[in-house]
């Protein structure tokens, strides 16, 4: 360490590999003072304007806030807060195009300034030695502290560190072309740097601070040596200029002599550096509690009539600087912010100043003129010789352009600071930092899918396990139960026994209707002349009994709701009604028992009958009427194709083929959704009818297929059923306020329709 | 006599190396199939089933037992040229029955549509939904990889695939949309 004081104090420092000598331009702004500006109209302020993560947002819309006033707030260790540059009015959240080379558009404040300027209060701290580290380090994370050189890196971060730290370095190098914003800060504001200097003393307790400046800012050196004088700590180290001495890695390699190894940050060698700017604004944040609500920018470039360096409020809109310094509006062509080496195109004027922007640039032709046309490399190897950080710019840019990511890892891409230093040399014209700018966006990308792969991965193998084990759970709880059942019922008791002797009744049954199920099945082929087999006559008997067990509870059910709330005429008429579905439905079996074409004409008959004589009838009766009426179609088509004798006749006067049939039945339930939307008065009627509507139609189609797998002949006939089916599903969707009910009987209907033609094909 | 010594020598040296081989082989012996799980680590885990196998694993091991290589979809290109250099095989263009649309998507559930079913929470191969019956369900977008598989099974189509928004964390660079800068 003593050496390289010594050597320091002899003025000599060492180099770094490669660089450049690009003309400076800096004289365009350095003669005239730090400007203050008006207020604009209107601020924009992203809510990240650093590396890491944005903040919570504390303010709303229309929201009046002071000057100073936090607008974020911190919940993560990596957010910096940002703050209201000035008093006045949020007028909007929202995104808008931010500074980043992209031009995306990322979540903005937008304040509009009352012009009266109100600080909200503030503490002044009369002798900051007295507070703690962390007190420090907690105020400098609250005023919203981000490195100003350029990274953004969080300073509150940077000084949290756990090392023994031999240098603190500041960095006033400023070592790009055409920018002055430190080099003016320090002619004016050195007494609140050496502030900010010494804070940081307190809280990293170096053993040396080393001041890196570059020689062609003859009065800031001045400056800082007389203000420096009586410290011995501190030593202003005047750097021959080499562009780029302000690199992080350089300006250490430069002073210490050490170079910091690839993929470990400068606290590894005991070595931190802040920004001189940075200094100030933490002097300003921890001694008059000021946050960082504006910063130095250099608006200059040949096309800027009145190059200078101004204090802009954060959020300041790039035209509104421009303005004020005098760019005239024909040669705003080609705005960059940022210095000419290493900074973007702007994508918009509107774009707002960040705790970043150190630079406007406003070049005309001359300066920066358009794109000189690529051209292949020549493998002259002078990009290799400027390279500060000893990598190989052409062999990059070949496995950049092959997209070999695994080359440019092994090329060690990540360590390459995008200086432009290999562009600048190149005499191919070859863009080279924006190749790697590519590949670096590449390789971060395929390592995010990389990880969200293997996150899926893991995720999936998790699920396998546990619907495994569910699995096996659940076997264990059948096995488990059925065990007990066994268990039960060889206990002896009479309990026992009636379970078993139910048990064995009810295998019995099973075992019946499967042998019935085989014999209709093999029967359905020859069902056109085998009429009255014993085995059809039983089945369908069963099946009409169930079928009327249900209509006659529906139509209780419904005689039930109706009867409370009427004593009128029209509810005993109602009634009867009801009683007749209910008569209908108990003939329909008894005929059933003896013959099958007398059920279903007696039923269709009777139901139709039903059905147009009554006028007067209440909402809630036509409905289970329709239900009814449905139902019976459902029977006569379910009876039909088992018997193909001609019973149609006498309900529909038609030849008896399938089609005018099933056209019968969908016409029924069109009948019934028609029935059913005429009466739609009040919402809760609707409602109901709407469900019963879907769920009549999920029987009805239930039925159509039975139908199919008992009778394949008729296939044209089920895909017109189906057609219509939709067709109703479609008309009831579309209903005008369809609650949700409703679409949930909608979905049932629809879902069991999928499934069936899914089991049908 | 020469000729007997030969013929000892060979033999108990042979017989000494193969008990070595055999020792090495229950000894050293790989558990699983190791192409299989090297493929598997080029795919790209979404899960989606496109292939005509359960999952990116069955897939990997299928490829290792000479199913074609152009079947995964969502890799596209890239993941068929990776498993090419691993196999030693000739790349393919992708599968023309397996041809889609690969930018990355991510489902969202259109909330008021739901009706709690748990259909697509059933179909999730990464338990990225989450609900419960009669419940609204929502996405874990961070966890979706964007599969599809849950858009079939729901009854009300209230599940949509959306396209992952550009910002500036994902952003990539355009070289055609960045002036090249020199200064004189």
């Amino acid at each position: 360490m003593e050496s390289v004081i010594e050597r320091i104090e002899q003025g000599k420092f060492w180099k770094f590999h490669g660089g450049i000598h690009p003309p400076q331009q800096k004289f365009l702004s350095t003669d005239k003072p730090i400007r203050q500006l008006p207020l604009p109209e209107l601020l924009r302020i992203p809510v990240q304007q650093h590396i890491g993560e944005p903040g919570d947002i504390l303010v709303t819309v229309g929201d009046k806030v002071l000057k100073g006033q936090a607008l974020t707030v911190a919940n993560h260790p990596m957010v910096v807060p940002v703050h209201a540059p000035t008093s006045g009015t949020i007028t909007a959240i929202e995104a808008s195009v931010i500074a980043h080379p992209s031009g995306l558009s990322e979540l903005c404040i937008f304040l509009k300034p009352d012009g009266e300027e109100k600080w909200r209060d503030r503490e002044i701290c009369p002798d900051y030695q007295q507070l703690s580290k962390n007190d420090l380090i907690d105020k400098i994370a609250q005023a919203g502290i981000s490195g100003m050189g350029g990274a953004g890196f969080p300073s509150h971060i940077k000084l949290n560190t756990a090392a023994q730290i031999n240098y603190l370095i500041i960095n006033a190098a400023e070592c790009e072309p055409y920018i002055t914003a430190d080099d003016l800060l320090i002619r004016e504001q050195c007494a609140a740097i050496l502030d900010g200097i010494k804070i940081l003393d307190n809280i990293l307790a170096p053993a040396f601070i080393l001041i890196g400046i570059e020689e062609n800012k003859p009065e800031a050196i001045q400056a800082l040596k007389n203000a420096t004088k009586t410290i011995d700590k501190i030593k202003v180290c005047v750097l021959p200029v080499i562009y780029p001495t302000g690199g992080e890695k350089q300006l250490i390699q430069v002073l210490t002599g050490k170079e910091v190894p690839s993929g470990t940050l400068p606290s590894a060698l005991g070595i931190v550096m802040h920004n001189i700017g940075t200094c100030f604004a933490i002097a300003d944040a921890v001694i008059n509690d000021i946050p960082l609500i504006k910063r130095v920018v250099t608006v200059t470039g040949k096309s800027v009539a009145k190059p200078q360096n101004v204090w802009a409020l954060i959020g300041t809109p790039v035209e509104f600087l421009l303005q004020q310094c005098g760019c005239q509006q024909g040669n705003k062509k080609h705005i960059i912010m940022g210095g000419p080496m290493m900074g973007f195109s702007l994508p918009s004027f509107t774009v707002p100043v960040v705790k970043t922007t150190n630079c406007i640039l406003a070049p005309d032709e001359a300066e920066i003129p358009d794109n000189d046309q690529e051209v292949e490399c020549i493998r002259c190897g002078q990009c290799a010789d400027v390279c500060p950080s000893q990598l190989l710019p052409q062999e990059l840019q070949w496995s950049a352009k092959a997209h070999d990511h695994q080359a440019l890892n092994d090329l060690n891409l990540f360590d390459c600071i995008e200086c432009g230093a290999c562009a600048y040399v190149c005499p191919s014209h070859i863009p080279l930092v924006h190749y790697y700018r590519v590949a670096k966006a590449e390789i971060r990308q395929q390592t995010l899918l990389d990880i969200k792969a293997e996150k899926a991965k893991q995720r999936f193998e998790a699920r396998k396990i546990r619907l495994e084990r569910e699995k096996l759970a659940r076997e264990e709880k059948h096995r488990k139960a059925a065990e007990a059942r066994k268990a039960r019922m060889n206990s002896g008791t009479a309990e026992a026994n009636n379970e078993k002797s139910a048990v064995a009744a009810a295998l019995a049954r099973v075992k019946a209707k499967k042998a019935q199920e085989k014999d209709t099945n093999n029967d359905v082929t020859a069902s056109d002349t085998s009429v009255g087999s014993p085995q059809e006559i039983e089945k369908t008997d069963k099946k009409s009994q169930v079928a009327a067990a249900i209509a006659r509870a529906k139509a209780k059910k419904l005689a039930a709701q109706t009867a409370p709330n009427t004593e009128s005429n029209k509810s005993t008429q109602s009634s009867n009604v009801i009683a007749e579905a209910v008569n209908n439905a108990d003939n329909s079996s008894k005929a059933a028992e003896g013959e099958i074409t007398d059920s279903t004409s007696v039923i269709n008959t009777n139901v139709i009958k039903d059905i147009e004589k009554p006028s007067e009838l209440s909402k809630k009766d036509k409905i289970a009427v329709a239900i009814a009426k449905a139902k019976a179609k459902k029977r006569a088509t379910e009876a039909k194709p088992l018997k193909n004798e001609p019973p149609e006749d006498l309900l529909s006067e038609k030849p008896s083929n399938d089609e005018p049939d099933s056209q019968i039945v969908t016409n029924s339930t069109n009948k019934t959704e028609q029935q059913v939307k005429e009466q739609a008065l009040s919402p809760d009627d609707i409602k109901k009818a709407k469900i019963a509507a879907a769920i009549a139609k999920a029987k009805a189609k239930k039925r159509q297929t039975t139908e199919s797998i008992i009778n394949n002949e008729i296939p044209d006939d089920n895909e017109q059923r189906n057609e219509s089916a939709e067709k109703e599903i479609q008309t009831a969707t579309q209903g005008e306020s369809l609650d949700k009910n409703a679409r949930i009987a909608a979905a049932v209907a629809k879902a069991k329709a999928k499934k069936q033609q899914e089991s049908k094909n | 006599m020469s000729l007997l010594l030969a013929i000892v020598i060979i033999g108990v040296l042979a017989s000494c190396f193969g008990a070595l081989i055999g020792f090495a082989s229950v000894k050293f012996k790989v558990e699983g199939d190791p192409l299989a799980e090297q493929i598997d680590a080029l795919l790209p885990q979404t899960q989606c089933g496109q292939c005509g196998y359960p999952g990116c694993k069955p897939y990997a091991d299928a490829v290792a037992n000479g199913e074609a290589i152009n079947k995964c979809a969502p890799g596209g290109d890239d993941t068929i040229k990776k498993i090419a250099d691993l196999m030693g095989v000739e790349a393919q263009a992708l599968d023309e029955s397996h041809q889609t649309d690969n930018t990355p998507k991510v489902a969202f559930i259109i909330e008021e549509d739901c009706i709690g079913c748990t259909k697509c929470i059933q179909a999730c191969p990464v338990d990225a939904i989450i609900g419960t019956t009669k419940q609204m369900h929502t996405i874990i977008s961070d966890e979706c990889t964007g599969c599809d598989l849950c858009v079939a099974p729901c009854p009300v189509d209230c599940i949509i695939m959306m396209p992952i928004a550009k910002n500036t964390r994902n952003w990539q660079w355009d070289l055609n949309s960045i002036p090249v800068e020199q200064i004189s």
